[in-house]
Parts: C-alpha cells; structure tokens; sequence
C-alpha cells in the first residue's frame, strides 16, 4: 500500500517534470511575443510584472513587415497540400489498407523510402524544374512540393486507418443488401472520416511547418516560416530584437498546436500502433 | 419467403489450396443444418458461399430452382450472424436494424414495426437508441440477430455466433437460437465448432474435414453411426476411445487387450476375420462394476491409472496393456484405484478399417 503510494508519487512527480521541461520554454516565448522591446532588454525580471510591459506592437509589426501575406500565403499552400494529398493519397491507402495490392508491405517501404532523400538535396533540381515550367516562386509550385512531402505519411496513413475498419463490417453491409458504392458511401467513409480528416490535417501541418523547400522555391511569393527566416533571421543578420522573432514563433506555432491537440486521439491508429 | 438451399459439388480454391472440395449439401425449407468441422476444415468458406461474399470456382447453387451461384451477396436476399457480431459501429441499435429494411424500400410505418417486433423477440427493446459501443457482448450478439431476423432472409446464416460469449452466456443464447428458429421456422445455415452445439441445435448435421464433408445426418445418427474415424473422435465427450485390433477366431485382439466375441455374435466379425481393424467405444458404452447379463456382452481387466471428477459422473482412466480406455461412470466410483472389471456390450462397438478410415461395421 505505501509502496505503491510513493510509487504514484514518484511517476507524477517525472510526468510533472516532463510536462514542465517541455511547456515552460514555449509559453515563455509566446509570452514573450508581447513585451515591449525596451522591457525586455531593460527590465529585471524574465516576466515583468507591470501592465504596461505587455503590447500588440510586435506583431503589429510583424504584419507591416509582410506577416499579414505571408501568413494567408501558407494557408493557401497548406490548403491545396491537404486537397491533392487527399485526393491522391485515399484510392493508395484504401488499396494498401485492403490488401488489395500484391506486395503492399514492399510498395509502402519504397513510398516512405522517397522520404529518406533531404529535401535539401532535391530542392536546386526541383527549383531549376519550376523555373522551366514556369512554377518557381508561386503559390502553385511550392504546394505541388509539399504535397509531394507529404503524400508518403497521408498513404500509410490512410492505409492504417483503413486496415482497422473491420472487414466484416463492409461485408455485413453487402450481404444486407448494398452495392458496393453504398457500402463505401454508407459504410467505410464515415469510419474512415475522422481519421482521414487527422491525416489531412497533419498535411497541412507539414506543409505549415516546411521552411527549407519554401526559402529556396520562392523569392517574392514567401510562406510564413520562410519570411519569418528572411525577415527576421538572414535578412537582418539575427539582429532584429528578440520579442519580434517571438512574435514571429508565436504566428508558426499556434496553428501547429491547435491542430496537434485536434488530432492526438488519432496519432495512435495513424501510426497503426493498434494492429 | 424462405427457400429450400442446395450446393451441388461446389469447390473453392485459395491459391493452390483447396479450400472445399465437391460438397453437395441440400438444407430443407425451414431446416437447421449445422456445419460442424475443426477451425480450416472449409466450414465458413461454404457459408461465405452461400451468402455470396465467395465465388465457387465449381459448383452451382441453388435457392429453390433458381440458380444464385452468379448472383451477388446484396441480391440474394440472405442474413448473416458473423462471428464478430459486424454490428455498425456509427448506428444506434435501431439504426443497424432498420437500414438493411430502409435499402429494400419498405414504407417506414412498417420498418418500425419489424424493428419493435424483432427488438422484441431478442428483449432489446430498450436498447434501441444505444450505440454498439455502450453494449455487452451478450447485447450486442442479440443486436446481430436481431437485425438478421427483421430482414426476414430466404436463408439465414450463422457463423460461430457463439464463440464470442462466455460459457454460461452461451448455454443461455444456444436454447434461445433454436427457440426462435423453430418459431420462425427459417432455413438456417449454422457454422460451429462445438461439437454439442451441434448436436443441441441441428436438425441434420453436416461434418467437414478438410475441405470435405465426412457425414450428413441427423445428430443421433453421426453420434451413433460415424461414418468414418474422423467423426467418431470428433464428436462426443470424452472423444471414442479406439485402439488397433486384430480379428481372431474367438476374440479381438490387441496385445495385453482381449475381447472375446460372444459365440452369440460371432457371425457378425466373420468377414473379418484374421484382419487388422480399428475398434472404437465410446466412454458412456464401457461399465464398470455392473455386470452386463445381456449375451452380448464380454468382460474386462485393467488397473485405474486416474479418476476426473465431474460432479455428476466421473470419467475413468484404465489401463489394459497397451492401450487406454476411458470410462464414463455416473455417480461415484467405488475403487480408486487397482484392478476394476469392465463390461462391454459387444453390439455397441464401431468397426473402422485401418487405411481408409471408414466404417464397416
């Protein structure tokens, strides 16, 4: 009884640890993002105190500067990322899920094999591709890359979660009398639907989150963490005040939160942990 | 309306695997026929046949007259209790028995009706606005059998419906499947492996092995009649016991082991004699300590080797020589242990031949 008493305390004792180790750095700097420059170089403390400490006038900036295009930029990117992705990515994961591919265990090795090559070793060819075809440094191009990242995890995703819906479940639903069409329709998609909508949102979240790929593919036409890199990081030789580049985290990181907290509970029969 | 069910030498393959081969089985209007077989004995891939969900690769079937061997599952007007329930999973209760009424167009006064009738029948009536997912086991097997029901197939279709449950669960849910298929009076197809289930609830039994069907006929008859040694193990509790056996001029031989033939009944082994053959007695047909009058029966040595206690009987050990009897005895068994005397009636013994296997006699 004790035993296990000081056991519990213990573990909460690490999980709290943990929690701390990992929360305190971001909420730090997302509180950053709103202290006033002068505050933050002259105050006394990491977190002053007084109201007056705390303004909207970094990212104010941060929008004057480009923050506001670049953000809607990533958006559209992000968007026709999650469109191509799913619409390319379901018919290949429903055909490996179902094993209706011969040798599917081999076809997805070499699906996520193209994820081994560094983006940064591609991104000079496929920059020199877009110039020829007339894509480099457009909302267009970038996204035709991304989904081109992101496609590998949306198929094995996908195939995950359709390997989970039980077979007998659409053959119940043939020997009750539908067609193959309603059985999908009626059956298989609504299953799948919120799975494939985690999916979807984890494209985007690479797409979101790319910043190597979309320095190079574009010059004018910059997503969010490629101007936010230009802007505050090379362009002005890491010299722009902390609370901007704060600022700036806190335009990458919050979409990238709200939609993890979203898609946790799916993270487990994504990754097909259980099968 | 339900139909009459006949497979006239249908074979599947998997591959290079013969999954069932040649079974021609014909389940009469309103009949339950249990197909009873080891686990890959082809048992549900012939049941899967019948439902549509598998093709034969040779064979016809037949619903009456009509042939439905090309006809897709979703035409052929059949229901299906799987092993798993597949009890949808996004319905309510109410939901996943109505749909399959909703797809054939039924006017909704009356799709109501069916679902409170069937809900009824299975008492989950209450359960109707729940999802699967607030169900027991128990509940949710009612659910599948519900729906099965309210579609009033032309032939219904279970497959282990039972394994699922726990023992006393199971008892309970055996007598109510034949209850309500007696008052339906539906053609059934029932997949088990459970040897009692089968003999509790068919009405003919089908055994297969192997992709092959070993006996048809009603229970008494496979229990007492075994076509082959295949169903003589398989079937009953504590399987038959059978031992190799040489046919002599007055006695079954085999080693230590003796069985006098009665001078009563030795025509009978006269076509055998002098020949090598498998001789098989079930538990319940071997008696200890109670001598036998009748003419036909012959008595035994061997020494208890262990006693199971079973509550309301006993089951017996003895060793003679070589080979191992075991014993069904009601009530409690006097010795313990040492030499006991059994009595056999020879009338009651299953002749096999060695090679093939079969019965003959």
């Amino acid at each position: 009884m004790a035993r296990g008493f000081t056991k519990s305390i213990l573990s909460y004792l690490v999980a709290i640890s943990i929690v701390v180790w990992i929360l305190a750095p971001i909420l730090l700097s997302l509180l950053s993002a709103f202290i006033r420059v002068e505050y933050y170089y002259g105050g006394s403390s990491i977190i002053p105190l007084s109201p007056q400490a705390y303004t909207l006038d970094n990212i104010r900036l941060l929008l004057i500067l480009g923050a506001h295009s670049a953000l809607i930029r990533s958006f559209q990117v992000g968007v026709i990322v999650v469109i191509l992705s799913v619409i390319l990515g379901i018919p290949a994961g429903y055909a490996l899920g179902r094993f209706i591919l011969r040798g599917g265990g081999t076809v997805k090795l070499i699906i996520l094999s193209f994820r081994l090559i560094p983006v940064a070793l591609i991104t000079v060819p496929i920059a020199k591709l877009l110039l020829t075809v007339g894509l480099y440094d457009s909302v267009v191009g970038l996204a035709l890359v991304h989904t081109a990242l992101a496609l590998p995890f949306v198929i094995l995703i996908t195939a995950n979660i359709f390997a989970s819906i039980p077979k007998d479940l659409e053959e119940a639903g043939l020997v009750f009398g539908m067609s193959r069409f309603q059985v999908l329709l009626r059956i298989t998609a609504p299953l799948a639907l919120p799975g494939i909508t985690a999916s979807a949102l984890f494209a985007f979240l690479i797409s979101w989150n790319e910043v190597f790929a979309a320095s190079v593919l574009t010059l004018t036409e910059r997503t969010l963490p490629a101007f936010v890199i230009s802007a505050l990081g090379g362009g002005t030789r890491g010299v722009a005040p902390d609370p901007f580049k704060f600022a700036a985290i806190l335009f990458l990181v919050l979409p990238a939160i709200l939609i993890m907290a979203y898609i946790r509970r799916y993270l487990i029969v994504m990754w097909g942990a259980t099968r | 309306m339900v139909v009459n069910v006949t497979l006239d030498r249908v074979t599947k393959r998997f591959g290079s695997v013969v999954a069932v081969r040649d079974v021609s089985i014909r389940v009469g209007r309103g009949e339950l026929v249990v197909i009873l077989g080891p686990s890959g004995c082809g048992k549900t891939t012939t049941l899967r046949m019948i439902a549509g969900l598998e093709r034969p690769d040779g064979g016809r079937i037949f619903f009456d007259d009509l042939d439905v061997t090309d006809v897709p599952a979703n035409k052929r007007d059949v229901a299906m209790v799987f092993q798993s329930y597949a009890i949808w999973p996004h319905m309510t209760v109410y939901d996943n028995i109505a749909l399959p009424l909703k797809l054939r167009k039924i006017r909704e006064d009356e799709i109501k009706r069916r679902v409170r009738e069937a809900a009824e029948l299975l008492k989950i009536d209450h359960l109707l606005n729940r999802h699967p997912h607030q169900l027991s086991g128990g509940e949710r097997q009612r659910v599948a059998v519900a729906r099965a029901i309210a579609f009033s197939p032309k032939v219904l279709l279970m497959d282990e419906p039972l394994s699922n449950l726990d023992a006393l669960l199971r008892l309970h849910a055996r007598a109510e499947i034949k209850r309500l298929q007696r008052k339906l009076n539906m053609t059934t197809v029932y997949v088990t492996h459970d040897q009692i289930e089968a003999m509790v609830l068919a009405d003919r039994i089908v055994v297969m092995n192997k992709g092959v069907v070993q006996q048809v006929g009603p229970p008494d008859e496979v229990y007492n009649k075994p076509a082959n040694i295949f169903v003589a193990e398989f079937i009953g509790t504590p399987p038959m016991n059978l031992f190799k056996a040489k046919v002599e001029d007055e006695a079954l031989v085999a080693g230590d082991l003796k069985l006098e033939i009665p001078e009563h009944s030795s025509k009978v082994f006269e076509s055998l004699r002098g020949k090598t053959v498998v001789v098989g007695i079930r538990p319940e047909h071997i008696h200890l300590d109670e001598k036998l009058t009748d003419l036909d029966s012959v008595q035994l040595e061997g020494t208890i080797e262990l006693v199971e206690n079973l509550g309301s009987e006993e089951v017996v050990h003895v060793r003679v020589g070589d080979v191992l009897l075991k014993a069904k005895h009601p009530g409690r068994l006097a010795t313990r242990e040492g030499l006991v005397k059994m009595y056999i009636n020879i009338r009651n013994l299953h002749v096999f031949d060695p090679e093939e296997g079969i019965r003959v006699m």
